[in-house]
């Protein structure tokens, strides 16, 4: 059993730009009001390197931004984890693209900007940080994977970690594919219990499959969850908006679920 | 973060295989160590027509993943296949499995590109209005998301426990040691699979090609003349358990890691090795080592002028010149995400074997770099192995082998 705090949240997705606007909406203080695409300007990132950087890149960073600020960590002290179930699609559709060309000319920057770990780099440039940043996959369950690589860290380890879950639009024709129509990324600032915390978070691992996962009432919002891998973690964003103690499951594989006992912490 | 290091309980190798161009299994890699036969040829990849060396996996080609497993089936997939059957090592996983419950098991495995190979092919079989064959979509699951290795050998291995694919690039199949080893501390699992594929395609061959690292002839790391690396496909497995379950006198173990990020670039390393050297001290803390306890340094080695010099600078500030040090990449050529493991097997086979291979191709040792490096195989006790790993993201990772 790991028990971890939340010291910190960031949110991205259409109708939930940042936490505050993210948490209002998610307590029913708003309605869901999904409209534009957001284009987050990623501020930590240098002129040089946000002009070439990824949508990937610019949502992992913004919302990593803002769970860092929220945390009042130096970001250079805490290790990442990015989870994302296909990572850069719109890099792997270009190059895809160019290598079906007889000439197979692609852009140098394009090549090393399509590995799964490209948020990862970014991140490290931004802040300079050389600790331990992991990048890994679980495809539907990707943010299920990555917060218990996660948890566990923290738990183990004894220190702060990032985790950022990321997976945006695929573009055509790669959506034929995997079909994700709109972009979502969050990120939670975890570290082992204090009193800085917004929440506190019990993991359990288990096996059995008697419950169902999680869901949301409210019938868009849970289009959203069902549309892309990283809003899987909407019903642990929820109960963390709506304060209190709750249960959440998350499914982890179809042998697996994670059982998230959230408990929201009063000042 | 040295200073929060505390040293783990070593992590027992069970069981391990590798699949290189070498050949199949760790009896073909120890052959070829010990005759130097590179597997490095030119490069006769679909039809590709650049100027390089690979080293490519025969028969990859000649069969295909039959009945439940052929929703699975791309090159990478049929490499991780290869692998599996190799060294006994279904038979290891089928009795930990009796051990400790399917749920007990954990799969990690690291990749860099998975089965992308399938998404080439398939774009250059859009039909005329664009869209995709419908043999590609309904499979783009199983075959090229970067989590389809991680589910496919957990179905080869009927395993139910976590699983998920790590992929940083290069050091992907290194840190699959590290989460691997967290799951095990935090009881999620009383066994890990860890293990690493990749295999060739289009996107490395011309990616690197477009970065002006890829070699013209067979990679010759460390060689004042080095013009480059040689991309290389391979599969390997281990099977983890905690030392103080599972313990056998002279078996290998997992002693040590260390994870780190440049923060620096995305493809050059950062100057001075200052993630590298985190990477390596991090490792000697958690194996509870020192320094000098090191014999042998299997380096990342890759051939490029950057990798290797730099490489050198973080290797001779760690451990000075007293270590024997070698690239094993003129054998296997670079294979990417599959690298860790391919070199953590490698060190495996060195201290059970008692040998340091020399570094093949290498003419001449580069007269700036500082490190000992070795040119001739040499035999001998050995005790203790470190093996670095470096990627694109700055993302590094450095582990420490040795004998209970």
């Amino acid at each position: 059993m790991m028990k971890v705090a939340i010291q910190g949240i960031g949110l991205l997705a259409p109708g939930l730009a940042g936490w505050e606007t993210g948490r209002a909406v998610l307590a029913g203080h708003g309605s869901f009001q999904p409209g534009e695409m957001p284009d987050p300007e990623a501020a930590l990132l240098p002129p040089n390197e946000r002009r070439r950087s990824s949508d990937c890149v610019r949502w992992a960073v913004q919302v990593a931004q803002e769970a860092i600020a929220q945390s009042g960590l130096d970001p250079r002290e805490v290790p990442t984890v990015f989870a994302s179930s296909g990572g850069e699609m719109g890099v792997l559709d270009t190059l895809c693209r160019t290598l079906a060309t007889p000439e197979r000319v692609i852009s140098p920057t394009l090549f090393h900007q399509s590995v799964h770990n490209t948020p990862s780099g970014y991140w490290g440039i931004a802040t300079t940080c050389q600790q331990s940043s992991t990048a890994l996959s679980c495809y539907d369950d990707s943010f299920a994977a990555g917060l218990l690589e996660a948890v566990t860290f923290v738990h183990v380890e004894q220190r702060p970690l990032l985790l950022v879950a990321y997976d945006l639009a695929v573009p055509a024709p790669l959506n034929e594919a995997r079909p994700i129509a709109a972009g979502f990324a969050v990120a939670l600032v975890l570290a082992p219990l204090s009193d800085a915390a917004l929440a506190t978070m019990q993991l359990h691992l288990t096996e059995t499959d008697q419950e169902p996962a999680s869901h949301l009432q409210d019938l868009a919002l849970e289009q959203v969850r069902l549309g892309n891998p990283a809003a899987r973690s909407l019903p642990l964003l929820k109960a963390l908006a709506t304060g209190g103690s709750e249960r959440v499951i998350v499914s982890l594989l179809e042998s697996q679920q994670l059982l998230l006992d959230i408990d929201s912490c009063r000042h | 973060m040295s200073a929060n290091v505390q040293p783990i309980t070593p992590l027992t190798l069970t069981a391990y295989t590798l699949v290189t161009a070498n050949g199949r299994g760790v009896g073909p890699v120890l052959q070829a160590l010990r005759g130097r036969r590179s597997g490095l040829k030119p490069c006769d990849f679909e039809d590709v027509t650049l100027k390089t060396y690979i080293g490519r996996v025969e028969g990859l080609e000649d069969f295909s993943l039959g009945n439940e497993l052929e929703r699975f089936d791309c090159r990478n997939n049929r490499l991780a296949w290869l692998g599996l059957q190799q060294d006994g090592f279904m038979v290891a996983v089928a009795e930990a499995k009796q051990r400790y419950g399917a749920h007990r098991v954990a799969v990690v495995m690291g990749t860099s590109t998975s089965g992308i190979l399938e998404t080439e092919h398939a774009y250059q079989a859009r039909d005329l209005a664009g869209s995709l064959p419908a043999w590609y979509t309904s499979r783009y699951r199983y075959t090229h998301n970067m989590f389809s290795l991680g589910h496919f050998v957990q179905v080869c291995l009927g395993l139910r426990g976590p699983a998920m694919v790590v992929s940083t690039a290069c050091s992907s199949s290194a840190k699959v040691f590290a989460t691997a080893d967290r799951l095990l501390r935090a009881g999620l699992c009383d066994a890990a699979i860890v293990g690493g594929v990749d295999s060739l395609c289009l996107t490395t061959l011309y990616g690197f090609s477009a970065l002006q690292l890829l070699s013209t002839g067979p990679c010759r790391p460390c060689d004042e003349d080095r013009d480059g690396l040689s991309l290389g496909e391979a599969a390997g497995f281990a099977l983890l358990e905690s030392s103080e379950r599972v313990s056998r006198r002279g078996a290998v173990a997992l002693l040590g890691y260390g994870e780190s990020t440049d923060g620096y670039h995305m493809s050059h390393p950062h100057p001075e090795g200052a993630g590298a050297i985190r990477a390596i001290r991090d490792a000697l803390a958690r194996a509870g080592l020192r320094p000098e306890d090191i014999e042998y340094v299997n380096l990342h080695g890759t051939a490029t002028k950057a990798n290797d010099s730099v490489e050198d600078k973080a290797v001779y500030s760690m451990f000075g010149a007293r270590p024997a040090c070698s690239s094993t990449k003129g054998w296997t050529g670079h294979t990417l995400g599959a690298a860790g493991i391919t070199e953590a097997v490698i060190s495996a086979l060195c201290l059970t074997e008692g040998l340091i291979p020399g570094t093949l191709n290498c003419a001449r040792v580069d007269p700036w770099l500082k490190s000992r490096i070795l040119r001739e195989n040499q035999s001998g006790s050995l005790s203790c192995v470190a093996s670095n790993i470096f990627g694109f993201g700055g993302n590094n990772c450095s582990l420490i082998l040795g004998k209970l």
